[in-house]
């Protein structure tokens, strides 16, 4: 079991390293026209030969890499190129942004989607779990920003109770909760149907066992059956589908803060390949990829930890 | 079993239709597929003719769906970028689903050290997040058709051929595959001949859940500006050029996104169907 986990962690790992080395080609190795980017067309050849040297792009291309990596563990994200600000002092704001916006869709999404997910494993095939079938496999299929076009519509135009827009919102507590809305909705909408649907099926895979009939045969209550004979057993592949969704929300805020213009990591990702801002760009998505990876290799162990089955397979 | 058979023919089965929500979903993917052919040629007005003065004209006889920002036809315009969205979408799944399905039967059919090889390369690439790899790979090598293209096919490949060789694994242990090596078949007629007609089914659904969800990633990588580009139009930039006029209240940004929305969900409903089982394979294997 040991084993497995330390498995998973060392995939988890090379995953890491090739993730670093994507980012890196995918910006660093292609300089294009970095030097255009932030001078401008009409700079001479001086500057831009000084900037070159200064963002040591001279360098031999696995030299750049090292040092990039080197920098990057050290803690040190280099200056934004646009405005020659610190990196980490524009995450800074912008993670907190970030993690506000998936915390807060998480303390709707979760209990929402469970909840949905028992009362459908409960009734299986009934009016409720058809229904709520045929709904998520619409709500399935729909881009985020469909969704958030019409939230907006409804709520920020038609009758204009929330702000469309989240650029005025975090003055008070009650300004960050009326902006969080919209983006906490639209996000929820994206992943609840997938929750919901995968909840049900752990649930229905436990419901399936043979001590479930006994339950039912000795008379105990639906509910019972449910939340104290099957949930325990559920409980693993629950958590695995937690986390794998935790891991969608990190791509899924990239649309959904440039729809509402909430302040956070997607929206400055957008930013930075908008600027070429190559520091800021490599920063952010290789914390964006981390934090997906960290969230698949977790939902993976803890599937593995929870199914006997998987745990002891050679 | 030839008895069977012979009454089985001898009474011709009524004729049923799919199931209403089927029927519908193929009825939107024959639209869509018109929309992609004829589009252009259906359009009243040209794609950058400016039809009013003002941004944003309100709908009416002449403009169906209303103007957009510049105030041209928007109708007209969701034709003209018809092509683009569903071709694009079209050509990157096959690309990947090409080479996803290639290497699938492959390493299901050579197994042993190969197969523990490639099924370990094809984790670490399934393990990283999709639209995050899109966007760095535009962020570093420009936004162009062949590089939308590219880009997806990577993102599907590696995630078709988990999903290929599953299937060939179950396939390639059946004895009449058993038998086609002992003939002294090639690798490659086995993976043509004996695999693949029995995997039809199965690689369809797939086919169908990549070309949904390279719908969904074009438009939102053009929605936030890094899809096609202009003078080039599809649905996820029409919504990005319009999102302005969402604060005013008009359509023009909802119409293509529900466009969009329309065409996938119907893809997902034929899906649903082909693949039976009400949609559990589509909600548990969807990944995005």
């Amino acid at each position: 079991m040991a084993s497995l986990v330390l498995g998973r962690l060392l995939l988890g790992a090379v995953t890491l390293l090739v993730a670093s080395l994507l980012v890196f080609a995918g910006t660093q190795a292609l300089p294009g026209d970095v030097t255009t980017a932030i001078l401008g067309n009409e700079a001479t050849p001086e500057t831009r030969a000084a900037l070159v040297e200064r963002l040591g792009l001279d360098h031999p291309i696995h030299v750049q890499y090292f040092e990039w990596a080197g920098r990057f563990l050290r803690g040190d994200l280099g200056l934004s190129l646009v405005n020659d600000v610190p990196v980490s002092r524009l995450l800074d704001l912008r993670l907190k942004n970030t993690f506000i916006l998936a915390l807060a869709t998480i303390i709707v999404v979760v209990p929402l989607s469970l909840f949905l997910g028992l009362l459908c494993a409960a009734y299986p095939n009934g009016r409720l779990d058809s229904s709520i079938s045929v709904v998520s496999l619409f709500l399935i299929s729909l881009p985020e920003f469909l969704v958030g076009i019409i939230l907006v519509l409804l709520f920020a135009v038609y009758w204009s109770v929330l702000p469309a827009t989240s650029i005025s919102g975090f003055r008070s507590f009650e300004h960050l909760v009326r902006a969080l809305v919209l983006p906490v909705l639209t996000l929820t909408f994206a992943i609840l149907a997938h929750m919901v649907r995968m909840t049900r099926a752990a649930m229905l895979e436990v419901m399936r066992a043979p001590y479930i009939e006994m339950a039912l045969l000795k008379g105990a209550s639906r509910s019972r059956i449910v939340l104290r004979h099957a949930l325990p057993n559920a409980l693993g592949p629950i958590i695995n589908v937690i986390a794998l969704n935790l891991g969608y929300l990190i791509s899924g805020v990239v649309v959904v803060e440039v729809i509402f213009a909430y302040p956070g990591l997607g929206k400055l990702l957008v930013e930075a390949i908008g600027n070429r801002d190559l520091p800021l760009l490599q920063a952010v998505a290789l914390i964006m990829v981390a934090a997906y990876i960290v969230f698949t290799l977790l939902a993976d162990i803890v599937a593995r930890l929870s199914n006997p089955r998987l745990r002891f397979k050679q | 079993m030839s008895a069977g058979e012979a009454t089985a023919q001898a009474i011709p089965r009524p004729r049923r239709l799919p199931p209403p929500l089927a029927c519908i979903g193929l009825a939107i993917v024959a639209i869509g597929l018109i929309m992609a052919l004829l589009g252009p040629f259906l359009a009243r007005h040209g794609a950058g003719e400016l039809i009013s003065e003002r941004p944003f004209p309100a709908a009416s006889w002449a403009l169906p769906f209303g103007g957009d920002h510049l105030g041209r036809d928007v109708l007209s315009r969701l034709l003209h970028a018809a092509p683009v969205t569903i071709g694009l979408a079209l050509g990157a799944t096959t690309v990947g689903f090409v080479i996803g399905l290639t290497v699938g039967f492959f390493t299901a059919e050579v197994r042993g050290r190969t197969d523990t090889m490639i099924t370990w390369i094809l984790d670490i690439l399934v393990s990283f997040p999709p639209k995050l790899i899109a966007l760095i790979a535009i962020a570093g090598l420009g936004s162009s058709l062949p590089i939308l293209i590219a880009t997806l096919g990577f993102v599907h490949a590696p995630r078709v051929a988990r999903v290929a060789r599953a299937v060939a694994m179950n396939i390639s242990a059946m004895d009449f595959v058993e038998a086609a090596r002992a003939r002294g078949e090639s690798v490659l007629a086995v993976m043509v001949r004996e695999i693949w007609p029995s995997a039809r089914r199965p690689m369809a659904v797939e086919f169908g859940l990549r070309v949904t969800f390279s719908i969904l990633v074009l438009s939102s990588l053009s929605f936030l500006g890094l899809g096609v580009q202009p003078p080039m139009t599809d649905w996820g930039s029409m919504v990005r050029e319009n999102m302005s006029g969402i604060f005013l209240g008009t359509p023009a940004a909802l119409i293509p996104a529900l466009a969009i929305g329309i065409l996938t969900v119907g893809i997902n409903l034929v899906i649903d169907w082909i693949g039976g089982s009400s949609g559990r394979r589509l909600t548990e294997e969807l990944s995005r």
